[in-house]
């Protein structure tokens, strides 16, 4: 059955100073159908969008709507026409209240007799109408910022609605969503599909793309490799077509065991913080690779924060070596031989305007202290050294570090703390955002350190790195932790240890 | 060739030699020196002499922009430390012997020390405001402008205080070496703050920060310890600058004392090409951008223009060179002067 | 029904705090001083600070915003000075000045709103250059002060309207209690104000979702203009001069105000309701001071800066436990 093209872009070309982020890009958007965009990172998806949406204009090629040519200038007029999006991280305003995020920029109004001012009792009526229509029941009248991620989605959805949107555009709806959330979110779609929505969903889960989606079109350096039908194309042709080579089966894991009887690098114990994470035992030695497997929002990332001294933990002991410590702030972490890769790199990881040089020397200089300053010659030497060794494409060592990609500024980032020569490294999301061959790379890096014998902690939602890598695993959900499993155990012992919630 | 254009003190230092060349040009002496008084007098000197306190205020408001702050409140911390001294110097007379002397009322040293240690003081205020309490720069700075020169106008009792001590006017009228004493602070001052910045870690410390306060924190840099000197420091050169001030007119006045000098140094600074977002510095180009101010007020007089238009042209460069910083600025106008080419390239 | 009543408070909980602090410091001035509990000297905060509060409501909408006006005080200044100039050079009417000057504001905020949004500029450069800009263009007229004399102004600033026996109000008073009203309707019943809301939420959020972001940064600053020169209109009629030293320090004490009133200096959260009591706890600390009469008048300035301080602190800890 030939359903009709909603939203179709044709050999849509667009440049950022002298990069071609899109060339001769295609696209077609049915009614009634869930359109899966998958790519790579850099592979021109988010650009694409803007270009639909109206964020900036396409430098060739077209954009039609039922199959007439349009020129959004601007998100609002893009909105005007019907296409509607909702983003990664809900782009709402938190202050507001749930009724007027929905119908912020098209308020009903009074008469002419009312001064044409604001109707809010009428606003608040016809936002819990929309809200209704998803299965939410919530109060409108509270601000956005009182309820949780999940709903603050819906509501974007709902605004998306509001507008008698026909194109419904989801950019990573769901990175900040559970499992139930996700279901509940996928139950919305398909009933806005069934009333004849078409829909474009951008992802890089591939479960979850395959759950919901129709059809599916890939892109690989911003040009347009094919679309096909979710049958036509199953996983490994998707990789091949997002990556455009065979990946290679994946680096076997070293099956030494690894000697866990001298004292551990760093032992946790009772340790948490109220509201952030539930007291926990852990423990980590020389040479190993701890994995820490859970959901989103489980309290990974909380674990290493507390660990690393980033928050304060008010329950429970920390003990390096055997001995007592306590950390109020990194700077003492590191004194202790603790390094650490935050997970938002570009929020608390590179800086911008600063060298290669500089970034990689940054952690050890700050450890050596203001007075014992390493020498230029010292800092060269240094980035020399682990631009060779972690494989750094880069210009030059002098160059700014906001030049380099994604994968190549992790990277940095790992370097820098490798010259701190820490004792345990603490690894949040290494590989996220990063292309498949840099990802190989890290990994690989990872299981070098380890046996060459530093306390490995590496934290990733993807469980089948975990897996692949670890030691040992240790499980969390719900902030607290659940047990644990040794390395060689499958994804689905570690998602069974998860939902069941004991051993 | 491109690389002179591209170094970043080359368009401070054109508009220096632009400026000098306008006032040379109205005023025929203007590049004449001569020794008189057992020292070098002479516009140039002047413009130096003048210069001096200007460039340790915008010395101290360098470090403060790097880190992504301001500190509006410089003006105060000069009034406050021109009173300090001038009250405890001031200069009593006296006879001695049949001969009439002026004595201070404390030690010169001391009030020195003093008066400085004030200026200090007002900065860790503002640093602890800002690193501690987490309030913004411009707010935090904001409530010492204010309530700084109403405390410097209670110590004073609105009067202006005179001082008669003779050894304190060497501080801003003394010459040594033919050249104005105030002029070698400035200088010793800048020399001691570029060798910490080049040779400690904290020029690269002090430019982290401004550039990610977060990443930094990470790394394990001190960075509340450091956001805390950098305006104990910006507080300590405007205290210095008081005293030069003070010292050149003699006397304290709290109701003028470094009126507007933080609209001078925040230009000057950002003439020096140091980006008001913060991150990398040019300590050289603060100097250079003392100069050029300094210039600019000497070259609007000799053109004969009334120096009441001084803030107005001050205010119109102020938004001349935020808008040359502005990368929408010079993309508008890139757009405006360089018609596309067709075919959409750059 | 029980959890309601918290909502409610949590979010309303700054505004309690400021008129529960403005009770205070008008019952601490009743007890300690007689004659301070009278309608008369409740309305005379209004009269001596109709200006204030009518810059206040300027500001409010500019820190609701996100962003920060220091150049309110130096148009006040100008207004005065070209208003004297003006009506004692050049022989102009009121009805002829006033809308004149009221002109110069609006555009003179125009211009910095305009340099804002259009080429990204921080807002507190763009200002204070605007306030030296300001009181620049007033020396340029004159550097002395220049006196009003004209019989229409002064009728017009000994104007006195009583509301019942023993209460009077000037036209300030009453001009500024209008531009609060005008205010809070535009923050809660038009586009223009609730998008300012959305920007101080997060401007790259409105910009998505299609509000008029850009025109509403500019308009901003425009009706920050503008209330500056109706500011400065009553603060003629207040002054009957035109002076270059006019309503020096005034940009702390509308900040403070609107701080006080519970607007949060991030933006987004905050009612103009709340600058009333601002001004009106400002206005009665001055009334403090002038009925203690052993303090000297500096005092004002560093009682002012030691409030705004403590709001700030107070401020943070608020943002810190949500």
């Amino acid at each position: 059955m030939e359903t009709q093209v909603v939203l179709e872009a044709r050999g849509v070309t667009r440049r950022f100073t002298g990069v071609l982020a899109l060339s001769n890009v295609n696209l077609q958007l049915r009614a009634g159908e869930i359109h899966a965009l998958m790519g790579q990172n850099g592979a021109g998806k988010s650009t694409l969008i803007r270009v639909l949406t109206g964020v900036f204009p396409a430098d060739a090629g077209e954009v039609l709507l039922s199959g007439e040519m349009i020129h959004p200038a601007s998100p609002a007029a893009a909105q005007r026409l019907g296409i509607s999006t909702v983003y990664q991280e809900v782009n709402l305003c938190p202050n507001l209240s749930v009724a007027e995020n929905i119908f912020a920029g098209r308020y009903p109004r009074r008469s002419a007799a009312g001064l044409w001012r604001i109707d809010w009792p009428r606003m608040q009526a016809e936002a819990k109408t929309l809200l209704t229509r998803l299965n939410l029941d919530i109060d409108v009248t509270r601000l956005l910022s009182s309820y949780p991620v999940a709903v603050q989605q819906m509501v974007a959805i709902a605004r998306a609605l509001s507008v008698k949107a026909k194109v419904l555009i989801l950019d990573e709806p769901t990175s900040s969503l559970d499992e139930q959330e996700v279901e509940r979110f996928f139950a919305v779609l398909r009933q806005l599909r069934g009333e004849g929505m078409a829909i474009l969903f951008v992802t890089h889960f591939f479960e979850q793309m395959y759950a919901i989606s129709d059809r599916i079109t890939v892109l690989r350096n911003g040009e347009f490799v094919g679309e096909w039908l979710k049958d036509e194309l199953p996983p490994n042709a998707l990789i091949t077509a997002m990556v455009g080579r065979e990946l290679s089966a994946a680096a076997g894991r070293n099956e030494a065991q690894v000697d866990v009887s001298g004292t551990p690098q760093l032992a946790a114990q009772g340790f948490g913080r109220r509201g952030t994470l539930q007291p926990v035992d852990l423990a980590l030695h020389r040479g190993e690779v701890v994995g820490v497997g859970g959901l989103l929002g489980s309290g990974r990332t909380e674990l290493a924060r507390l660990l690393f001294g980033l928050d304060r933990c008010d329950s429970g002991e920390l003990q390096v070596e055997g001995r007592k410590v306590k950390f109020d702030k990194p700077a003492q972490a590191i004194r202790q031989g603790l390094a650490m890769c935050p997970e938002e790199r570009k929020h608390d990881g590179i800086v911008a305007e600063l060298s290669v040089r500089e970034n990689i020397a940054l952690a050890l200089q700050a450890r050596l202290g203001i007075w014992n300053y390493l020498s230029r010659a010292k800092q060269k030497e240094m980035a020399d050294h682990f631009v060779k060794a972690l494989g750094i494409k880069t210009a030059d060592i002098d160059t700014p570090i906001a030049l380099l990609s994604g994968g190549n500024q992790q990277k940095v980032v790992l370097a820098r703390w490798l010259a701190t020569e820490p004792k345990l490294l603490i690894l949040d999301e290494p590989t996220r955002g990063i292309d498949v061959a840099a990802k190989q790379e890290i990994m690989n890096e990872i299981l070098a350190l380890a046996r060459g014998g530093l306390a490995v902690l590496f934290i990733s939602s993807e469980m089948d790195e975990v897996v692949r890598v670890s030691d040992r695993i240790v499980v969390l959900r719900d902030r607290a932790k659940v047990g644990e499993l040794p390395g060689n155990s499958s994804e689905q012992a570690v998602y069974h240890l998860i939902a069941s919630g004991q051993n | 060739m491109q690389s002179l254009f591209k170094h970043r003190l080359f368009w401070p230092f054109l508009t220096l030699v632009l400026l000098l060349a306008v006032d040379a040009t109205f005023n025929p002496g203007f590049w004449s020196l001569q020794w008189r008084d057992g020292h070098l007098y002479g516009s140039i000197i002047d413009i130096l002499n003048r210069a001096a306190p200007l460039a340790l205020v915008a010395l101290g408001m360098t470090l403060v922009i790097a880190t992504r702050g301001i500190d509006i409140s410089v003006g105060a911390t000069i009034a406050i430390a021109a009173a300090v001294a001038a009250l405890m110097i001031g200069g009593d007379l006296v006879i001695k012997d049949g001969v009439a002397q002026r004595v201070a009322h404390n030690p010169m040293w001391l009030a020195i020390l003093v008066s400085l240690g004030a200026a200090t003081l007002c900065g860790l205020w503002n640093g602890l405001l800002v690193a501690r309490v987490g309030m913004q720069p411009i707010i935090a700075t904001l409530i010492l402008m204010v309530a700084g020169r109403g405390i410097a106008q209670l110590m004073t009792d609105g009067q202006i205080i005179t001082v008669y001590y003779e050894p304190f006017f060497f501080i801003g009228n003394g010459f040594l070496l033919g050249l104005p004493f105030a002029v070698y602070i400035a200088v010793a001052v800048w020399l001691v703050l570029h060798l910490l910045m080049t040779r400690t870690a904290l020029g690269l410390f002090i430019q982290s920060i401004g550039i990610n306060p977060a990443a930094s924190r990470m790394a394990g840099l001190p960075e509340r310890l450091i956001t805390v000197c950098v305006y104990a420091f910006c507080g300590l050169a405007a205290g210095v600058a008081g005293l030069v001030i003070s010292s050149n007119v003699k006397s304290a006045d709290a109701n003028n004392a470094g009126l507007l000098m933080e609209l001078d140094a925040i230009l000057a600074v950002t003439l020096g090409g140091t980006l008001l977002t913060g991150g990398r510095f040019s300590l050289a180009g603060s100097v250079l951008g003392a100069l050029i101010i300094q210039t600019l007020t000497s070259t609007i007089y000799s053109i004969g223009v009334p120096p009441e238009i001084n803030m107005v042209v001050k205010a119109a460069v102020v938004f001349v060179v935020m808008l040359l910083q502005s990368a929408e600025f010079r993309a508008a106008v890139r757009g405006w002067i360089v018609r596309p080419s067709a075919g959409g390239a750059r | 029904m029980k959890t309601n009543k918290l909502r409610l408070d949590s979010r309303f909980l700054p505004l309690v705090g400021t008129i529960a602090v403005f009770l205070l410091t008008f019952g601490y001035g009743s007890f300690a001083y007689r004659g301070f509990f009278s309608a008369q000297v409740f309305l005379n905060l209004l009269i001596d600070n109709g200006f204030l509060l009518i810059l206040g409501v300027g500001m409010s909408f500019v820190i609701l915003s996100g962003g920060i006006d220091l150049s309110v005080g130096s148009v006040i200044a100008l207004t005065t000075m070209i208003s004297a100039a003006l009506i004692e050079h050049r022989h102009w009417s009121v009805w002829q000045t006033i809308p004149l000057v009221l002109l110069v504001g609006t555009v003179f905020g125009a211009f910095m709103g305009w340099l804002i949004q259009r080429f990204r500029l921080q807002p507190f450069i763009v200002t204070l250059a605007g306030m030296f800009l300001a009181r620049g263009l007033c020396y340029l007229i004159s550097i002395d002060s220049i006196a009003i004399t004209d019989p229409a102004y002064v009728v017009i600033s000994e104007a006195r309207y009583a509301l019942w026996e023993g209460a009077q109000v000037s036209v300030g008073a009453m001009l500024a209690v209008a531009m609060l009203v005008i205010g809070i309707w535009l923050a809660h019943a038009t586009e223009f104000g609730r998008t300012v809301y959305a920007i101080g939420g997060s401007e790259a959020s409105a910009l998505l979702m299609g509000l008029p972001v850009k025109r509403t940064m500019v308009l901003v600053y425009t009706l920050s203009g503008f209330c500056s020169a109706l500011a400065g209109v009553v603060f003629t009629f207040y002054m009957l001069s035109g002076y270059g030293l006019h309503a020096v320090g005034s940009e702390l004490d509308a900040i403070a105000a609107v701080v006080i009133g519970g607007t949060l200096l991030s933006g987004g959260v905050g009612y103009v309701f709340g600058t009333l009591f601002g001004v009106l706890i400002l206005g009665s600390v001055q009334t403090l001071i002038a009925f203690d009469g052993s303090l000297s008048s500096w005092w004002t300035r560093i009682v002012i800066g030691a409030l705004l301080f403590v709001f700030c602190l107070l401020q943070r800890a608020f943002e810190n436990k949500r």
